[in-house]
């Protein structure tokens, strides 16, 4: 069948059979398990609305179950299993055996210098293009584009960046931005940017910075609105400047924001795959975690191996994941 | 193009008031904190750092999509911020080519050089190490003996006393300034005629693995949001957590213990497959925004309507649907681009060995590796799969802002 038929064929059959899920099962527990008439209507209609809670979140709960809670217990399961010996329990010698390669430590070297440049970089502009956008005429045309390459995929970010640093022989007219501004000033060599050990790292967290700002600017430009005015006013009438203004005024009202936006973009910092996975696939030394583990499971077939380095993302997220349950729990208090 | 409205939306006071419930710090008023005595020169910096930043966060875009419109000469030939200049520059070599005429005792070929004929040549060569070493008009005898003419619009005349016949013609090298010159050549080629890169059935698959993820995440978790939200049932408050908890889950784990369950059900590699897993990692992001924004609808409504009779079936459909709208809307914005931009999701889950069911992000991985130096082709490739995205965040912006807000602020 075409894909196309198919999909559509899906949507159709999918939004039948949720609702009439939805509506079968209420219309079979109000109309036959527990009527509301009869001499125990009263009962009856309590226990249905006892049930129905249920009901309405069985398809989502039994879906995040299967598809997030179930793979967590599996993936710590397969870490200590070893696949070739026919999933023989092993212990931690897939975590001993990762620990011994020094591609998994490049991963978690680089894993940790994304963690401390990406999420603090993203922040720190978005709140400045926050700020600054926020007395301008065309303040909302200039967010709205720079929000923009929320909507890029990593992929298209990745092919876009690489033009920038694109490289050609020197003699030739330079076709990437950065090594033509190089050699405008002065540079000697034009250099391949990506394939500078170390330092391409940053050129590759430039593109997730590059993507990221815009969320956080749209986040914080709408806690920055939110402080009260008169703290504002009350600082100027105390003469205090702009900068002073900014910095202790305002940044400490939205501290509680600037966090949120912080976890939020390294949580997505840590799972990010796509762009290294386009630009070097972990050449050069540029391996990040995500990728090292796609290596391990789809190229290598190391399932244990791979399921080690999963949990160690894992473990990685644990604290924040903590941190969020127990933010919810206090706001639903 | 809409910009960012991150003033609230200017509809009922009645929706406008239950989502500045769960905006919590929104304030709803156009911000004019303008600082008193604030200096003029002070706003003319804040212009020009805007400007500044404006311009560093698009011009990496702008670039490849000029490129995107440049023939593969043009981009090897300059940067593409000069590709709106004319140019002066030295062409790759040209093989002549053509059919030769006999006149008199001489064979002669004529033609032209150059499709753009607005192309000025100002200096030409036959041989590489004196690539400019000809006016134009002027007549060259190169080693075979074979005379040659380049005039200033490249037209081109050889001329021999024997004939071509079998030869292999010269090569010429011309320095000449073009005049901006685009092309949809490269669009042409990549949506309908280059058969073997062809974007056109990774573009159909895309969009086959998106619009069905996209729709049923959003029935199954409004559902649940309304459970959440506004049922009494003991272990709600946990439930939440539960689902605040697994936002943060890694798709990573997923992998391999799904790809196993998959098989294990005989659903292998295919779209049934991608459609479940997008369903499942979407799912406790529309839960969550869905819940959030539905805890804040106004209870009057939802009470009145249980004391009229209404069960909550007919509350959710009725009432809590309808008015979710701005919510579901955000969702679903969320869940396309996530389901359109994915790279990780459709290679475990849908690629498999035929190549049949490749979508757009991985064939573009794809001709990084084999066509990586072939600007024409992947920047044109890149943009074919930005430009839906792009529509799309361009005419339903205002709900994606809001949908961030309702989800990353309380």
């Amino acid at each position: 069948m075409h894909p196309a038929l198919l999909g559509l064929f899906t949507i159709i059959f999918a939004v039948a059979a949720c609702g009439l899920y939805f509506y079968g099962s209420n219309w079979v527990l109000d109309k036959v398990l527990f009527p509301a008439k009869g001499p125990n209507a009263g009962r009856n209609i309590n226990r249905a609305n006892m049930i129905r809670p249920w009901l309405f979140l069985f398809p989502a709960f039994a879906a995040l179950g299967l598809y997030l809670a179930y793979p967590v217990f599996e993936t710590i399961r397969l870490s200590v299993l070893d696949r070739d010996a026919g999933n023989a329990f092993v212990g931690l010698q897939n975590y001993q055996q990762m620990a011994n390669e020094p591609k998994f430590w490049e991963a978690v070297r680089n894993n940790f210098l994304w963690l401390l440049v990406v999420p603090a970089a993203s922040t720190a502009f978005g709140l400045a293009v926050a700020q600054l956008t926020d007395r301008l005429a065309w303040g909302n045309i200039a967010k709205s584009l720079i929000f923009m390459p929320m909507a890029i995929s990593f992929v298209g970010a990745s092919v876009i960046w690489k033009l920038v640093y694109e490289a050609r022989p020197e003699g030739t007219d330079q076709i990437g931005v950065l090594n033509a501004i190089y050699m405008a000033m002065g540079g000697g060599e034009p250099i391949t940017w990506i394939t500078v050990p170390f330092w391409n790292n940053f050129f590759l967290m430039i593109i997730l910075i590059w993507i990221q700002t815009g969320f956080a600017m749209v986040i914080l430009s709408a806690a920055l609105r939110g402080i009260p005015e008169e703290t504002v006013e009350a600082a100027i009438v105390d003469g205090a400047g702009p900068f002073s203004i900014f910095f202790k005024i305002k940044v400490p009202q939205i501290m509680p924001t600037i966090v949120v936006v912080w976890t939020t973009i390294t949580i997505a910092t840590l799972k990010v795959f796509d762009i290294v996975f386009a630009m070097t696939n972990g050449q050069w030394e540029t391996q990040v975690l995500a990728n090292y583990m796609f290596d391990k499971l789809f190229r290598a077939n190391d399932w244990g191996v791979g399921s080690a380095s999963a949990m160690v993302i894992m473990l990685m997220v644990t604290p924040i994941l903590v941190w969020n349950i127990i933010q919810v729990r206090k706001e639903t208090r | 193009m809409a910009a960012i409205d991150d003033q609230g939306p200017n509809r009922g006071s009645f929706v406008t008031s239950a989502q500045q419930v769960i905006k919590g710090l929104y304030t709803g008023k156009a911000s004019d904190d303008g600082i008193a005595g604030e200096k003029s020169s002070l706003g003319l910096v804040t212009n020009l750092a805007v400007l500044f930043l404006v311009f560093l966060w698009l011009f990496p875009t702008v670039g490849l999509f000029v490129s995107s419109f440049r023939t593969a000469d043009q981009i090897t030939s300059s940067g593409w911020w000069s590709a709106l200049s004319t140019q002066e520059a030295q062409n790759p070599a040209i093989r002549l080519e053509g059919t030769e005429t006999p006149e008199g005792d001489l064979f002669v070929i004529e033609g032209q050089l150059f499709d753009n004929t607005d192309t000025v040549v100002t200096a030409w060569g036959w041989s590489s190490r004196a690539p400019e070493d000809f006016a134009p008009g002027e007549t060259a005898e190169l080693r075979g003996g074979e005379m040659l003419t380049i005039e200033e619009d490249g037209a081109f005349r050889l001329s021999n006393t024997v004939s071509f016949e079998g030869e292999r013609l010269p090569r010429v090298f011309t320095t000449a300034s073009s005049p901006p010159e685009f092309t949809f050549e490269n669009y042409n080629y990549m949506l309908f005629e280059g058969s073997n890169e062809s974007m056109a059935p990774a573009f159909f698959n895309t969009l086959t693995v998106t619009i069905p993820a996209t729709i049923i995440p959003i029935l199954v978790a409004a559902f649940a949001a309304y459970a959440l939200a506004w049922m009494e049932f003991p272990g709600r408050a946990l439930l939440v957590a539960v689902v605040v908890g697994l936002l943060v889950v890694p798709l990573q784990l997923a992998l391999i213990p799904l790809l196993q369950f998959h098989n294990w059900i005989g659903i292998g590699k295919g779209y049934v497959g991608v459609w479940l897993a997008h369903m499942g990692f979407g799912l406790p992001l529309a839960i969550y925004l869905l819940r959030n924004y539905m805890a804040g609808l106004p209870r009057d409504i939802i009470e009145n309507a249980r004391v009229d009779g209404a069960t909550d079936f007919q509350i959710f459909m009725r009432i809590i649907l309808p008015l979710s709208f701005p919510a579901l809307a955000s969702f679903a914005i969320f869940q396309f681009l996530w389901t359109w931009n994915d790279l990780l999701v459709a290679r475990v889950f849908l690629i498999d060995s035929t190549g049949q069911t490749t979508v757009m992000t991985n064939a573009i991985v794809e001709l990084l590796g084999t066509r990586g130096g072939n600007w024409e082709i992947l920047a044109t490739a890149a943009f074919v799969s930005i430009a839906v995205p792009l529509v799309v965040f361009f005419a339903l912006q205002r709900y994606l802002v809001r949908g961030l807000l309702a989800g990353s602020v309380k």
